[in-house]
């Protein structure tokens, strides 16, 4: 604090470089060369051309690890179902989606490799946030996530997946990104 | 003026001449919105037929096909005649621009509407007649958006009628007529843009107001006023709106073409002269889209000293230092 109680800055004084005030002659053509430079910008935009995913048409790929719809699995060898209804990823979830009723398998009728199996497997996928614990939580990677994000319905109904539908393969495959895209 | 034409000419002409336009508007609509598509690194439209062709067409019958509303403090009648001002100047405006000389296509007529010896007057007047379509529809709107828009409306149109008068002033004096049919006529051996070329700059900024384009579309300026003067309408009246701005941009081209870029000379027959005219029309609708998809809009203040401080000062000079050249050669 100087003495006359004026703040002196000393040497951390920075000097703000403004542009110059708008208007008159030279402001006419600072505006004139701005606007030539935004007109090459924007038509350096046309060279590059356009970058739009058509959707529909044109799947935007996911990384392998992406987590979209869930899948049940069997094993590829006696075709029986890998899930022995313990109801272990229903505890899990932190959305309360999936709804398990196990039941015993019998000889005449054995429907996994465990004792019992998952009579009712159903996962309300309006619900599920696709965090991923039901297949951290799964002792028999009966459930895994799948790659499939096109789960739009008209109904709301139409979103509780059925075992039968998570057993069977996605109707078409998402692409999957390659390696360095 | 080659005479008086006979009536039934002059109604081909009209028809013609209104009918090829009108043809052009959906396609300068559809263009634009490719056009913008692409400057921004989009497609643009390409759903509604062959890479999107039938979009315009589409738009036209949703907006049809939409009920006319309107609040409740409006009056109801200057509603529904302002987008009649606006399509009825616009159109008028149509007839003076020059497509081809006298006997182009054989016969004693000009692929023209009317050769008006005021041309440019004409020009200015119908201009600022466009106006009075946006400054009423605006405020018999009844709503505080419409009401801003439409007075922004009335302090571009003064603060650009004046600098656009006279950056054509030294076309006309250069060519000693104000005839666009003559201003042409008298580019035979130089396009105007090259004597002219400040003269040009300037009609081309004022234009843009003229038209109320972006830079300029402050009547418009969808950021702030939701639509501006256009808030409160719907269906048709709407798009009279719509197409007589476009309708505008034509003309702003066409007059452009006349008076700066020799109209219809080039090289080939003299049959090909409209198809000259198109393409260098062609050339300010693209040159339009592309400053469109380039400039932010102008503040409001700033707009009005650029056009009084930068513009009108600007095209005074342009006038008195073509006087001088004038009168010194």
């Amino acid at each position: 604090m100087a003495a006359n109680g004026s703040w002196d800055p000393g040497e951390d004084v920075i000097a703000v470089q403004r542009g110059p005030e708008p208007g008159g002659l030279a402001g006419a053509a600072r505006i004139f060369g701005a606007t030539l430079r935004g007109l090459r910008t924007t038509m350096g935009r046309v060279a590059e051309g356009p970058v739009t995913w058509e959707y529909p048409e044109e799947k935007t790929p996911v990384y392998p690890r992406f987590r979209g719809r869930h899948k049940l699995h069997k094993f590829e060898d006696s075709d029986l179902e890998k899930c022995v209804g313990c109801s272990l990823c229903a505890a899990a979830c932190p959305a309360e989606c999936i709804r398990v009723v196990a039941a015993e398998n019998t000889p005449e009728h054995q429907v996994s490799a465990g004792e019992r199996y998952a009579a009712v497997y159903e996962i309300n996928m309006s619900r599920c946030i696709f965090c991923g614990y039901c297949e951290v939580a799964c002792p028999f990677d009966a459930i895994t996530m799948g790659n499939d994000y096109e789960l739009a319905d008209f109904e709301r109904s139409d979103l509780i997946f059925t075992k039968e539908m998570l057993l069977a393969d996605s109707v078409e495959h998402t692409p999957l990104r390659r390696e360095g895209e | 003026m080659t005479g008086a034409e006979n009536t039934l000419v002059q109604i081909v002409k009209a028809i013609v001449i209104f009918a090829v336009i009108l043809q052009i508007i959906p396609i300068i609509l559809w263009a634009e919105r490719k056009l913008l598509g692409r400057f921004q690194s989009r497609l643009g439209p390409n759903r509604v037929g062959f890479r999107g062709l039938l979009q315009p067409l589409a738009d036209v019958l949703k907006l049809v096909s939409k009920e006319q509303s309107a609040p409740a403090t409006a009056v109801p009648w200057m509603m529904a005649v302002a987008p009649l001002i606006s399509i009825v100047t616009a159109v008028a405006t149509l007839a003076i621009i020059p497509f081809g000389p006298p006997g182009a296509w054989g016969g004693d007529f000009g692929l023209y509407g009317i050769d008006v010896p005021i041309g440019l007057l004409y020009f200015f007047a119908f201009g600022s007649l466009a106006f009075y379509g946006l400054v009423l529809g605006g405020w018999s709107s009844g709503s505080k958006f419409s009401f801003l828009g439409s007075m922004r409306a009335a302090a571009q149109l003064i603060s650009y009628e004046v600098a656009i008068g006279l950056s054509l002033l030294g076309v006309a004096m250069t060519a000693g007529s104000m005839s666009l049919v003559d201003i042409v006529d008298d580019q035979t051996g130089m396009w105007f843009v090259v004597p002219q070329f400040v003269g040009f700059l300037i009609f081309l900024t004022a234009g843009f107001a003229e038209s109320s384009r972006p830079p300029f579309d402050l009547p418009e300026s969808d950021a702030e006023l939701v639509s501006g003067f256009n808030t409160e309408y719907g269906g048709m009246r709407f798009g009279s709106f719509f197409m007589a701005e476009y309708i505008e941009v034509v003309i702003i081209s066409g007059v452009a073409t006349a008076c700066f870029l020799g109209g219809w000379h080039g090289p080939g027959p003299e049959a090909l002269a409209p198809l000259w005219v198109l393409l260098k029309m062609g050339l300010f609708v693209f040159f339009f889209i592309w400053v469109r998809a380039t400039l932010p809009r102008l503040r409001y203040d700033l707009l009005m000293s650029f056009g009084w401080k930068i513009l009108l000062p600007l095209a005074t000079l342009n006038v008195l230092v073509t006087a001088i050249v004038l009168v010194a050669t």
